[in-house]
C-alpha cells in the first residue's frame, strides 16, 4: 500500500497538470447549489462542498444522453439505419466523489454490467473513470452509510481514498488507475506507509462513530417479497408523497431511464433520459392499464427496489448506499430510513 | 410547544372523536431539522403527532383532489384560497371538508437561512417571533420576519378566506406599498436581460417536477408533459424543452394561482419558479381586479366571458 | 459485445391485413445484412423491439418460427405512437429490429410431453411461432399429443385464419378454434370463451402435459381456474407477460414483477414463479 502526501499548496497545480489526460468532474456551486458536473478549464473542484446534491452518477450517466442517431433523409445512404454517434473515452476523473457514491457506482454497474448484455455507454464511461474519492471527515446527520455496507472511509470502487488533513492530503493508493493519476498530476511525494494508516485509521474510526444513525438491515433477507409488499403499512408510508421524481434523481444508485426518438429536419437521434418510478407512465401499458397506477404502488416499488428486490436479485446488500440526500431533499420529509425500519421489523401476520 | 399546535390538536381531536370527519390532514414533526411532513389523523391519538411551525410551507389543498371521504383540513391564508379553487373546480365539495384555519405570519425561506451556514443545520427552535438556528460551527439566533418566504413577504391574506375554526384571532393583515416591485424589476427588464434572467433562473431545472406535484392547481390527471400521443414536448435536457414545461404550466395556473409558494418549497434545486406565476398573479389583478380563491361566489375570470373584459380580440 | 441498443437494419418485404377490422396486420421483415439474420437466431417464444428511427421502438413478439428462414415476422396491433407509424408504414421502407429478446417456451423441459397451446384475441403471434416450430418434421416426433385453444371475438378477428384451417385438417394436432360469438351459419367450430371452451375440451392434467398460455389479463384470470379445474399444477402452467418496455435487455428498469425482469427474466414464466411475485403486470 503506497500513500501520496499532497500538499494542498501544490493541489492546483496538480489538477492542472492532470487536465493534459484526464477529464475533470468534481463538486461545484451552481446557483448556491452543489452538484457534481465536469469543471469547465478554469475550475477547480470545491474541496470543501463535496457532499453534492445531484449525485455523480451523471459522470458515467449523463441525465440526456444520446446513444444513436440516424438520417431519414431517403436520398442518402444508410438512411434510416442507426449509427453509433461518436462518443468519447478518453479518461475522465472523478474528483472528490464520496465513498459512499463510488459504493453506489459499483451497485449500478451490476445493473449495466451483465453476463448477457453490457450496456456501451454505462460501461465505457465507467472503463475511462478515475475515482478519486475524499473521505467525510464530519458526516453530515443524514449520512447513513455505516449501516449500508459503506461508509466515511470506505474504499470500494475508488482508485484513490483522499484524506482532508487541513494543509494536506493523505492519498490512499488504491488500484494501478489511481497511481497514474497521481502520476499524471505529478503527486509523488510518499508519504511513510505506517504512519500515514495509523493517522487515517484514526480518522476513520472517529468519522463513523459520528454517524449515530443506525438503520438495520439484518431481517430483509428472510423475509418474503410477497410478505413485504403485503404489509399493511404502504398507504399510510406513501400518502405524503407527491410523486414527484426528486428521490430518485438525487439518488446515486437509482439508474431507471428512458429511450425518446427525437428528430430536427431530415435527422433525428435516439436519447435515453432519467426516468423515475414515482411516474405513472412509467409503467403505463399502450392499452392503458397501468400494473403501478396507483401511488401507494409506486412508492412500495422504490422501497421495494432499493431495499429487498435488488437483495433478493444479487445477494449484494441494499441498493441504497445511505447518502442521506432523498432524506434532505424530499419536499414531504419521506425518510428512508424510518422505512427500512418499518420494513425490517416487520413481522407479516401468520 | 406553541398555542397553534396545542389548538390544531385539540380541535382535530374533537372533529376525530366526535365523528364529524374521517380524518384529518395536517403537518407532523419531521426527521431532519426544518422540515414538516404532511400526514393524515384518524384517530384521536393520531392528532396528537400534529404540529405547527415556520416550516408548514407546502400546501395540503394538494392532497384533497378527488377525495371522497370527509376530511378535516389544517389552512393557513394561501391554501384557504387553494381550497376555494378546488371547490370552484369541482375537486371537492364545500361539504366534505371542515376547514381548521391558521391566521398566519409567514413560513421561512429554508435555502435562505441554510445560505447563512457553511455546514449542515442540526438544530432550529422558534421562540416566539426569533429562530434559534445551531451547526456544529457556529449558534445564530435570527428574527423570523427578516428570513420569510418569497411570497409571505408580499402576502395580503394572512388569515384563512374560508374555514370552520381558526386556531387563533385573525392577524394583523400586511399593509405593503407596492406588493409587484419584484415582477416590475422583470418588467423593466429589456429583451436581453430578460432573456438571461429566465435562462439562468432555468439552467439548474433537473424536470423532476416537484414544482408541479406539490402545486394544488397540477391535478390533471395526465400533464401535457407526460402525453405522449401527441407528445407536446421533449422529454430530455434541451432547454427549450425545459422552458417549455415552466411556460406553459404557469400559464395553466394564470388566475388560479394563489402564490402559496408551494412550487418554490418543493424545488430541491432552489429554483425561483413564482417569477413566472408572479407575473399572471399581477396580470390577473391588473387586468380583472381578480384575486384568486377569495370567493367562492364568482367565477374566475379566465373561465367567464364578461362584455366590459378589456382584450378586444374575443368581441 | 456488440451495442446492445443498435437495432439490425430491415427492410419491409411484406404487409398483410390480419384481422377484418384492419387493426392488426402482419409484417414480413428481411435482413439488410445477411449476417444479422444468423445473429438474430431465435427460440419460439421470444420478442424483439421493432425500431423505427425518429418514432421510437416497441417490444413484439415474434410471429415467424425458428424453423422458418430468411425473413421474420411480426404481427402487430396499432395502439400507440409506434405501432400507428408502422401501419402506415409501406412494402420496401427500412426501420430495425433489436433481439432477439427474453426468455423463451421451456422447449428442453417440454420435450417428450404433451402440450396443450391457449391463447386468445391477438396474442396468438409467439403460439404461432410455437406451433409451425412443433409441426416441423424435424420436431414433431419430440412432442406428445399436441392440442390448441384459440379464440377471438369473431371469425373475422383469428389470426392466421389459413393456417388455422389447415392445421384443422392434420391428424397430429388437436385445433379447438372458438369464438366470443358469430352469426356466420357456415362456422363450423365452438362459439364461447377461452376458458369454457379449455374446461370442455382441453386434455385432463397428467404429470406429462403441459398448458402454454397466452393472452390478454382478463382471458389469463380466467383461464387459470379452468386449467386448475382440470388438475394441472402450477409448475406446469407456462404463461407469457407483458408490461411496458424501453430497453429489452434489463436494465431500464420499468417492467419488474418484484425481482423479475419480464424482458429478461421472462416474459415466460410459470404459473408458480408468477405466485412468488407480486401481480404488477
Amino acid at each position: 500500500m503506497k500513500v501520496i502526501k499532497i500538499d494542498k499548496n501544490d493541489w492546483t497545480r496538480g489538477i492542472d497538470k492532470s487536465r493534459e489526460t484526464y477529464q475533470l468532474f468534481g463538486p461545484v456551486t451552481d446557483k448556491n447549489q452543489s452538484v457534481f458536473k465536469q469543471l469547465g478549464k478554469e475550475a477547480y473542484p470545491e474541496m470543501g462542498r463535496t457532499d453534492t446534491i445531484m449525485s455523480p452518477k451523471s459522470v458515467l450517466f449523463p441525465q440526456t444522453e444520446k446513444i444513436l442517431t440516424a438520417s431519414l433523409d431517403e436520398s442518402v445512404e444508410n438512411h434510416h439505419i442507426m449509427q453509433m454517434p461518436e462518443t468519447d473515452t478518453t479518461p475522465r476523473a472523478a474528483i472528490g466523489i464520496r465513498p459512499y457514491d463510488a459504493k453506489a457506482v459499483q451497485l449500478v454497474k451490476l445493473n449495466f454490467d451483465t453476463p448477457e448484455y453490457r450496456d456501451t455507454y454505462w460501461c465505457d464511461a465507467y472503463e475511462a473513470t478515475t475515482f478519486v474519492g475524499l473521505a467525510v471527515n464530519k458526516p453530515s446527520a443524514t449520512d447513513f452509510s455505516t449501516s449500508m455496507g459503506s461508509g466515511p472511509f470506505a474504499e470500494e470502487g475508488l482508485d484513490i481514498l483522499l484524506v482532508d488533513l487541513e494543509d494536506h492530503y493523505l492519498a490512499k493508493v488504491l488500484t494501478p488507475k489511481g497511481e497514474a493519476f497521481l502520476d499524471g498530476a505529478g503527486f509523488n511525494g510518499v508519504a511513510d506507509t505506517d504512519a500515514s494508516l495509523k493517522t487515517i485509521e484514526g480518522m476513520k474510526q472517529a468519522a463513523e462513530a459520528a454517524i449515530t444513525t443506525k438503520v438495520p438491515t439484518d431481517k430483509l433477507k428472510d423475509k418474503t417479497i410477497l410478505d413485504l409488499h403485503s404489509a399493511p403499512f404502504w398507504d399510510d408510508l406513501a400518502f405524503s408523497c407527491i410523486n414527484c421524481g426528486t428521490c430518485t434523481f438525487v439518488c446515486p444508485t437509482c439508474w431507471c431511464f428512458d429511450i425518446q426518438d427525437e428528430t430536427k429536419g431530415k435527422s433525428t437521434s435516439r436519447f435515453r433520459n432519467w426516468d423515475s418510478c414515482m411516474s405513472p407512465l412509467f409503467t403505463k401499458h399502450g392499452s392503458g392499464h397501468n400494473p403501478r397506477g396507483e401511488k401507494t404502488q409506486r412508492v412500495r416499488q422504490r422501497f421495494m427496489h432499493k431495499l429487498k428486490y435488488f437483495l433478493d436479485k444479487y445477494d449484494q446488500g441494499s441498493m441504497c448506499v445511505g447518502c442521506g440526500r432523498c432524506v434532505e431533499k424530499c419536499p414531504v420529509n419521506i425518510d428512508i430510513r424510518s422505512i427500512c425500519n418499518t420494513m425490517n421489523s416487520y413481522e407479516p401476520q401468520k | 410547544m406553541n398555542t397553534y399546535t396545542e389548538k390544531i390538536r385539540e380541535l382535530a381531536s374533537n372533529l376525530l372523536r366526535e365523528g364529524k370527519v374521517d380524518l384529518v390532514i395536517g403537518f407532523k414533526e419531521g426527521t431532519v431539522p426544518m422540515a414538516t411532513a404532511p400526514g393524515i389523523a384518524r384517530t384521536p391519538e393520531e392528532a396528537e403527532g400534529f404540529v405547527w411551525d415556520v416550516n408548514c410551507s407546502l400546501n395540503l389543498t394538494n392532497y384533497l383532489t378527488n377525495k371522497k371521504e370527509k376530511i378535516g383540513i389544517i389552512a393557513k391564508g394561501c391554501d384557504s384560497r387553494s381550497i376555494v379553487n378546488h371547490i370552484i373546480e369541482n375537486k371537492i365539495s364545500r361539504d366534505q371538508l371542515h376547514i381548521i384555519g391558521v391566521p398566519c405570519t409567514g413560513m421561512v425561506d429554508k435555502n435562505k437561512i441554510r445560505g447563512l451556514f457553511e455546514d449542515e443545520i442540526t438544530e432550529f427552535k422558534e421562540e416566539g417571533d426569533a429562530i434559534l438556528v445551531k451547526t456544529a460551527a457556529k449558534e445564530l439566533t435570527i428574527e423570523k420576519q427578516d428570513y420569510l418566504r418569497g411570497n409571505c413577504q408580499t402576502c395580503m391574506h394572512r388569515n384563512p378566506v374560508i374555514h370552520d375554526d381558526l386556531v387563533a384571532e385573525p392577524v394583523v393583515e400586511q399593509e405593503l406599498e407596492d406588493p409587484f416591485k419584484d415582477v416590475k424589476a422583470i418588467e423593466a427588464m429589456d429583451a436581453d436581460e430578460k432573456w438571461n434572467h429566465f435562462e439562468n433562473l432555468l439552467s439548474g431545472c433537473i424536470r423532476c417536477y416537484a414544482c408541479r406535484n406539490a402545486c394544488p392547481l397540477c391535478y390533471c390527471p395526465t400533464c401535457f408533459v407526460d402525453e405522449s400521443n401527441p407528445q407536446w414536448v421533449g422529454k430530455g435536457q434541451d432547454p427549450t424543452d425545459i422552458r417549455t414545461f415552466h411556460f406553459l404550466r404557469a400559464y395553466h395556473c394564470a388566475g388560479r394561482c394563489t402564490d402559496c409558494g408551494a412550487c418554490e418549497d418543493a424545488c430541491p434545486m432552489d429554483i425561483k419558479v413564482r417569477d413566472f406565476t408572479r407575473k399572471l398573479v399581477k396580470d390577473s389583478f391588473e387586468i380583472y381586479g381578480w384575486e384568486a380563491g377569495l370567493t367562492l361566489d364568482q367565477r374566475p375570470p379566465l373561465d367567464t366571458f364578461k362584455p366590459e373584459d378589456p382584450d378586444e380580440f374575443i368581441k | 459485445m456488440d451495442n446492445p441498443y443498435m437495432p439490425y437494419p430491415v427492410r419491409i418485404d411484406d404487409i398483410e391485413i390480419a384481422t377484418e377490422d384492419k387493426s392488426l396486420k402482419t409484417f414480413k421483415f428481411v435482413f439488410l445484412n445477411k449476417e444479422d439474420e444468423e445473429k438474430f437466431s431465435y427460440q419460439a417464444g421470444q420478442f424483439a423491439e421493432l425500431s423505427i428511427p425518429g418514432v421510437g421502438e416497441i417490444p413484439i413478439g415474434i410471429a415467424s418460427s425458428p424453423v422458418e428462414k430468411g425473413f421474420v415476422k411480426f404481427t402487430v396491433f396499432k395502439t400507440g405512437v409506434v405501432t400507428s407509424h408502422l401501419h402506415n408504414m409501406k412494402v420496401g421502407d427500412i426501420m430495425g429490429i433489436r433481439g432477439p429478446l427474453g426468455n423463451w417456451y421451456p422447449w428442453d423441459k417440454l420435450e417428450g410431453k404433451n402440450v396443450v397451446i391457449i391463447g386468445g384475441g391477438f396474442a396468438f403471434t409467439t403460439l404461432r411461432s410455437s406451433i409451425i416450430y412443433m409441426l416441423d418434421p424435424a420436431n414433431r416426433s419430440k412432442f406428445g399429443t399436441i392440442d390448441v385453444v384459440y379464440g377471438a371475438r369473431s371469425p373475422g378477428m383469428l389470426l392466421y385464419r389459413d393456417e388455422l384451417f389447415e392445421w384443422e385438417q392434420r391428424d397430429d394436432i388437436n385445433m379447438h378454434i372458438t369464438v366470443d360469438g358469430t352469426d356466420d351459419p357456415d362456422w363450423k367450430y365452438n362459439v364461447g370463451f377461452v376458458p369454457t371452451i379449455v374446461e370442455q375440451k382441453a386434455p385432463k392434467a397428467d404429470p406429462d402435459t403441459y398448458a402454454i398460455v397466452c393472452g390478454p389479463p382478463i382471458m389469463i384470470k380466467f383461464t387459470q381456474p379452468a386449467l386448475e379445474k382440470l388438475g394441472y399444477g402450477e409448475e406446469q402452467i407456462i404463461m407469457s407477460l407483458e408490461n411496458r418496455m424501453k430497453c429489452g435487455i434489463g436494465m431500464c428498469g420499468r417492467c419488474n414483477i418484484g425481482k423479475e425482469l419480464v424482458c429478461k427474466d421472462g416474459p415466460v414464466f410459470t404459473l408458480k414463479e408468477i405466485n412468488l411475485t407480486p401481480k404488477e403486470y
